[in-house]
């Protein structure tokens, strides 16, 4: 019985499922690019917790090998959406993402 | 033997594939060479075919199965026998000659490569069309010709009426080959089978005039007559004359319109097993032998007279096939072959000579300015006007005494045609070569005689044309008929069936036929001479019946305003009502449809992307709840 198991899967789940909602509502009320990239990584962390204890319920590492790639894949991205803000602001001077509404109809 | 057989066709189609992909590249010089070469290759391994003959007897070598359906099986064979024989060696020898003299007649053309390329595919269809064991093949031929007729009819596209004369010859042909199709269908259904020597071996035991036989064979008589230009299918003909020179000698003289008439000799069994049908037969080349002839008088243009006369010609084939004499047909049909292709060529030489010029009132005096050609077409008058012994006169002579012994009356008429054609041919000669040139003043000043490469293959027709008759001398002159015995296992079967036997004429009235035949195509001979050379006087009387007959009897109008105009005005109705109110509006109701409502749903894309990430999430949640519930 390890750390991760003393706790009931029932609270994981509750937890993670308001940590994804909070990282939903994040992504659509916020208007400030910067705050939604970190509701995305919230989001993805929900997941990434989600998969941790799954995994270690099931007596499965590849569930947990499964966290580190998705955290790859998270860096990445933050990596390109940090680039691709910096550019923005450079060219409105300013992360809202309102401004950015040329490409329409 | 086989390999060798197939090499046969194999060759032309190689010469075609050669010359038709590198028509841009290939110098003149190499494809004067390939062109004629294959052919005359082809002619040398029938050639051996024949003298191997006697050790092969017929054979079938089968070569691989073209149509494998279930039971039905339809397999690419070669029939070999005498008939085939024959047409392979007038296909390929007539083929080769007019292949050289096309040398020289296409020299300043630019389209000396493709002219080549459609050649050689011609030759290698007339060639499939002949070799073939069974109609299924044939027809591979029976309508590669008409693919090659209508590409060599319109050779110099830019003309459009050149390509109405070739769409023409083209739908033409198109309403004989539904009829040979339903003909090969029905033949199926009835025999099981394509093979010839399946069906006539079956075709046999069936009772002679029995409504499928009469069917069959008028089905195959339709295909018949729309290749070979009967009534009343044969307007195309005079209009094909469009087509280069050579390409009116082989293939609407020589050999494409005498495939209806080797079919029909082929299918001897089915026909006289139809007397019904042989009837017809007979009716319509009485019909389209009179009809022709008559035009014939009356024609100007050098080529025009030659086609009615070909039209003429055929039939008197068909008129011999319809009384039962096979023979009689082919060997009309080869030496038609020679001098119809000779007097085409000369004209060809003609028209060379006077650039282009084809109006024979414009001509005359030719006859010392091109002494071969003149010496060479008076051979071809000669030999198709009949008289001995140039070879028109022993064909045309096998033929009227088959019918003399079938039916009186049909043979008054057949001589009549032939007093007709001696007095249109005897024109065209004289109005063409005697008395003075009628032409503008520049026209006369550069005519000169054709050089070598053409009149070599005058000069070698012209002694076919010359000669070609002794190959079946008839029996009362002490011949043998060594034609008649070589294609006579052919026809054996045929001819032993026929229930119009033609009776046998005694020698003694055979003889008085045959003299008063030639007394009487003297008397023409000397009546156009007298009204062509003596007085030169071309008709100029403008009597109604005259008008008609210049007009060409008005078939053509005729046609124009009961089949063309309907069919123009049909498809002009279903354009406007069909096409542009139905099925355009389906096509562009479905555009604009398309348009409008994107037009309606593009302003969704406002640019904030805070409300497009509330629609993924919406979505996400949508597919989920679906997931779930559904």
């Amino acid at each position: 019985m390890n750390a991760l198991t003393s706790i009931p899967i029932n609270h994981y789940l509750i937890f993670c499922s308001m940590l994804f909602s909070i990282g939903v509502i994040g992504v659509l009320i916020k208007r400030n690019a910067l705050v939604i990239l970190m509701s995305v990584e919230l989001m993805i962390n929900s997941v990434n917790l989600l998969l941790a204890a799954f995994s270690a319920y099931s007596n499965d590492p590849a569930g947990q090998i499964f966290v580190f790639f998705i955290m790859v894949v998270a860096a990445a991205e933050v990596a390109i959406g940090l680039a691709i803000f910096v550019l923005i602001y450079k060219t409105t001077h300013s992360i809202d993402i309102d401004v950015l509404n040329k490409l329409k109809w | 033997m086989k390999i060798l057989i197939a090499l046969i066709p194999l060759l032309p189609l190689l010469g075609f594939i050669i010359l038709g992909l590198g028509y841009r590249s290939i110098p003149k010089r190499v494809a004067a060479i390939l062109g004629p070469g294959t052919i005359f290759v082809s002619f040398v391994l029938s050639l051996i075919v024949l003298f191997n003959f006697r050790y092969l007897a017929t054979s079938l070598p089968r070569y691989f199965d073209w149509i494998s359906l279930g039971p039905v099986s339809i397999p690419f064979e070669f029939l070999i026998d005498p008939l085939s024989i024959l047409m392979m060696l007038i296909i390929t020898g007539v083929g080769f000659v007019i292949h050289v003299y096309s040398i020289g007649y296409m020299s300043h053309d630019m389209g000396f490569n493709r002219f080549f390329a459609y050649m050689n595919l011609f030759i290698f269809f007339m060639l499939i069309l002949v070799m073939s064991a069974n109609y299924a093949v044939m027809f591979i031929g029976w309508e590669g010709v008409g693919l090659c007729s209508y590409l060599l009819i319109g050779f110099w596209f830019k003309n459009q009426q050149f390509n109405n004369a070739a769409k023409k010859a083209f739908i033409m042909n198109r309403i004989g080959d539904l009829g040979f199709l339903l003909g090969m269908f029905l033949i199926f259904t009835t025999f099981k089978s394509f093979s010839y020597p399946v069906v006539f071996e079956q075709a046999k035991t069936m009772t002679p005039g029995s409504g499928t036989m009469v069917t069959i064979t008028l089905l195959l008589f339709v295909g018949a007559v729309g290749k070979s230009a009967q009534i009343p299918l044969y307007t195309w003909l005079p209009d094909a004359m469009a087509g280069p020179t050579p390409v009116s000698a082989l293939i609407h003289a020589a050999t494409m319109v005498t495939a209806g008439v080797y079919m029909v000799a082929r299918s001897g069994v089915l026909y006289v097993l139809a007397p019904v049908t042989m009837e017809i037969m007979g009716i319509t080349a009485l019909a389209t032998m009179l009809l022709a002839a008559t035009i014939a008088i009356f024609q100007n243009d050098i080529k025009k007279v030659l086609a009615y006369s070909t039209i003429s010609q055929l039939g008197y084939m068909f008129l011999a096939l319809s009384v039962g004499a096979f023979t009689g047909a082919m060997f009309h049909l080869m030496t038609h072959a020679f001098f119809k292709a000779l007097l085409f060529l000369g004209a060809g030489s003609v028209i060379h000579a006077l650039e282009g010029e084809q109006d024979i009132r414009k001509m005359g005096g030719l006859k010392n300015a091109l002494p071969k050609t003149y010496w060479t077409f008076l051979v071809g008058t000669l030999a198709i006007s009949g008289l001995p012994p140039l070879s028109g006169f022993f064909s045309k002579d096998e033929i009227l005494g088959n019918v003399f012994g079938s039916s009186l009356p049909i043979w008054v008429v057949a001589v009549g045609v032939s007093m007709m054609t001696v007095f249109y041919m005897f024109r065209l000669l004289f109005l063409t070569f005697a008395g003075k040139n009628r032409g503008s003043h520049p026209q006369t000043l550069k005519i000169h005689e054709s050089p070598a490469v053409m009149t070599i293959p005058l000069i070698i027709l012209a002694i076919l044309a010359f000669f070609g008759g002794f190959l079946n001398i008839p029996e009362i002159m002490g011949g043998s008929g060594i034609l008649k015995e070589f294609l006579a296992p052919v026809f054996a079967d045929a001819v032993r069936l026929n229930q119009l036997q033609p009776h046998h004429v005694a020698a003694r009235l055979e003889w008085s036929n045959m003299v008063m035949v030639l007394l009487l195509v003297l008397l023409m001979v000397y009546v156009a001479y007298q009204r062509f050379v003596i007085r030169d006087s071309r008709i100029v009387s403008r009597s109604y019946l005259i008008r008609l007959i210049e007009n060409k009897f008005y078939v053509d109008e005729v046609y124009d305003y009961l089949f063309v105009r309907p069919a123009l005005r049909i498809s002009d109705a279903l354009h406007k009502f069909v096409e542009e109110r139905f099925i355009d509006r389906i096509v562009n109701g479905t555009g604009t449809m398309v348009v409008r409502f994107s037009n309606g749903i593009r302003y969704l894309q406002t640019g904030h992307v805070g409300m497009y990430l509330f629609f993924m999430i919406i979505g996400i949640l949508l597919i989920l709840f679906f997931n779930i519930i559904l």
